[in-house]
């Protein structure tokens, strides 16, 4: 149509139409950070958008190479800071991958509860501010009200309430606080008939809908040709998830599902099933930490820590499945006690490729849907 | 379900010259080594070989091997003539449950490797990121530019283990 009025005018007026370029960001309170998004538009329809990133490169991996192993720890933090443990988490793995070391069972226990409780907190951001983006506030402060109560449980195990230098290579920082347990297992219980009230207050809300379903299609062919994974992946309607099918840790102990698309509003893989599959993870995550919570044993959580983290020649592609989708690394040791390469593989940075499939042939206004919806990090894109 | 075993002779006697070599010492993992210049065809038939059906890549990361000689610069400093730049592939295949990885060198004057972004669209921004940090060429690419760098950086590729600092960048001290 759009086309057909390009050419009606081009006849009638001999005038010429052009594609306009609309610059959105750096500084723009949808991009969740700083990014630039380039948009060539015919009127209001999107026909190319180009992402421009590194506003926020603070050479991470250059930076690494020049740390020891341990000290790499806080610099991982502050990749993805709204999810820190789970990247601590990833990186202990990968570490102690490349050195053949076990760590206690106590200290897995300890890593997944944590790596649960941040899923949640990393989900109540991403669902909050994606309300936000779409117009609705209130959601938003409901979800940091809840947040908050786990950052005061992190707060509690490690002194930070968002980067924690918590999780090392061997093990972890500290042992629990004596009252977390109970402290833990009183927020399952009060959480739970929250994430009805986000439905209620959002999920099910018609000008949510309106706003999502049906906007930003995600076909799993193409899903997986871009290499997506996490949520947005299963968003499409595959079930795939790390913790189950290349499992790590201790997640084969433990009894939850795997939700996926179903389209329950429009089409499988669109903005709202994107979002419908972290509320429903909420949930799973949260039948995780009740069980890791009855089954915890007692240990010690620092025997196995390395004095001098020194591995051999050699070098791993370790992976996890962090709130995002697939946070790999690529560690080569060259047998000294600094790492030779660290290459850390953002689900973030792989998810901001496909915003320009995604977008195409939308209006404009459906871009901050489709934005949000992928949930990325911006610190964790540039690193 | 294959072993790297198995895909090595597989891909050797597909493409004979353009495998080089199998290497799976402990406690590295094991990689096949493949020619820069052919990459892209033996990834197009991981991908698609019914056998193998390698659809997903999972990361693709340059690696400046610092293997050549450490001669001065002539300006108080050293730099590093000779040697190689690697890329490694990381790739599985989500239907059939294995995984494998890659790896080619190309020399470090002329660093060329031929793009799978047609094969995989994953491997689009990975490869602007080698170029970027590394100075690697890859042919073919649709889009080679800088991403995470400054589009108008001029002092070469920091993750190059000889890079240095400039001194100014658009007239503001660079801090060291």
């Amino acid at each position: 149509m759009a086309i057909e009025i390009e050419n009606n005018i081009a006849a009638n007026t001999g005038l010429k139409t052009e594609h306009m370029i609309l610059n959105m960001g750096p500084q723009h309170p949808s991009t969740h950070g700083v990014l630039r998004l380039e948009l060539e538009l015919e009127g209001e329809i999107i026909k190319k958008v180009t992402p421009h990133i590194g506003y926020l490169h603070r050479c991470f991996e250059k930076h690494a190479e020049a740390m020891s192993y341990p000290q790499v720890v806080p610099y991982v933090d502050r990749m993805d800071y709204l999810a820190s443990m789970y990247n601590e988490f990833g990186y202990a793995i990968a570490v102690e991958k490349l050195l053949g070391i076990q760590v206690p069972e106590r200290v897995e226990y300890i890593r997944v509860i944590m790596g649960e409780f941040q899923r949640i907190a990393s989900h109540l951001v991403a669902l909050g501010t994606y309300g936000a983006d779409i117009g609705a506030v209130t959601p938003f402060l409901f979800c940091f009200r809840d947040r908050e109560k786990i950052l005061s449980l992190f707060e509690m195990t490690c002194g930070a309430r968002l980067l924690y230098n918590y999780i090392w290579p061997g093990g972890v920082s500290h042992d629990l606080h004596p009252d977390f347990i109970r402290q833990a297992k009183e927020f399952i219980p009060y959480f739970r008939p929250k994430i009805k009230e986000l439905n209620d207050l959002l999920s099910y809300n018609k000008i949510f809908i309106d706003r999502t379903a049906n906007v930003g299609i995600l076909p799993l062919e193409t899903a997986i040709n871009y290499g997506i994974s996490g949520p947005n992946l299963r968003a499409s309607g595959f079930k795939w998830d790390l913790r189950k099918d290349d499992t790590y840790s201790i997640y084969n102990k433990f009894d939850f599902d795997i939700p996926v698309g179903k389209g329950l509003k429009g089409t499988v893989g669109d903005c709202w099933d994107r979002y419908f599959v972290r509320v429903l993870e909420m949930e799973e995550s949260l039948k995780i930490i009740e069980q890791a919570l009855d089954q915890i044993p007692e240990g010690d959580v620092t025997s196995a820590i390395p004095k001098r983290i020194k591995p051999p020649v050699g070098q791993v592609y370790s992976r996890v499945e962090n709130p995002r989708g697939e946070l790999g690394y690529f560690i080569m040791s060259n047998g000294s006690l600094n790492p030779f390469r660290v290459k850390a593989r953002g689900p973030s940075f792989v998810h901001l490729g496909i915003m320009n499939e995604l977008c195409k042939g939308h209006m404009v206004a459906d871009i901050i849907a489709i934005l949000g919806s992928i949930d990325i990090v911006l610190g964790e894109v540039d690193r | 379900m294959k072993t790297a075993q198995d895909i090595f002779n597989t891909l050797k006697e597909k493409f004979s010259d353009s495998i080089i070599e199998l290497i799976s010492s402990q406690p590295v993992e094991s990689f096949i080594t493949v020619n820069p210049l052919e990459i892209n065809k033996v990834c197009l038939f991981l991908r698609d070989n019914e056998e193998l059906l390698f659809d997903n890549l999972m990361n693709l990361s340059g690696v400046d091997d610092a293997n050549g000689k450490t001669i001065p610069d002539g300006d108080s400093g050293t730099k590093i003539e000779g040697g190689t730049l690697s890329v490694y592939y990381h790739i599985e295949s989500t239907k059939l449950k294995h995984k494998l990885t890659l790896k080619t060198s190309s020399s470090r004057e002329n660093p060329e490797v031929v793009s799978v972004e047609q094969v995989w669209r994953h491997a689009d921004w990975h490869e602007r990121e080698a170029y970027d940090l590394f100075g690697i060429n890859f042919l073919n690419h649709p889009d080679l530019r800088r991403i995470l760098m400054p589009y108008d950086w001029e002092f070469g590729f920091p993750l190059r283990k000889d890079y240095k600092n400039p001194e100014f960048y658009q007239g503001m001290k660079v801090p060291n």
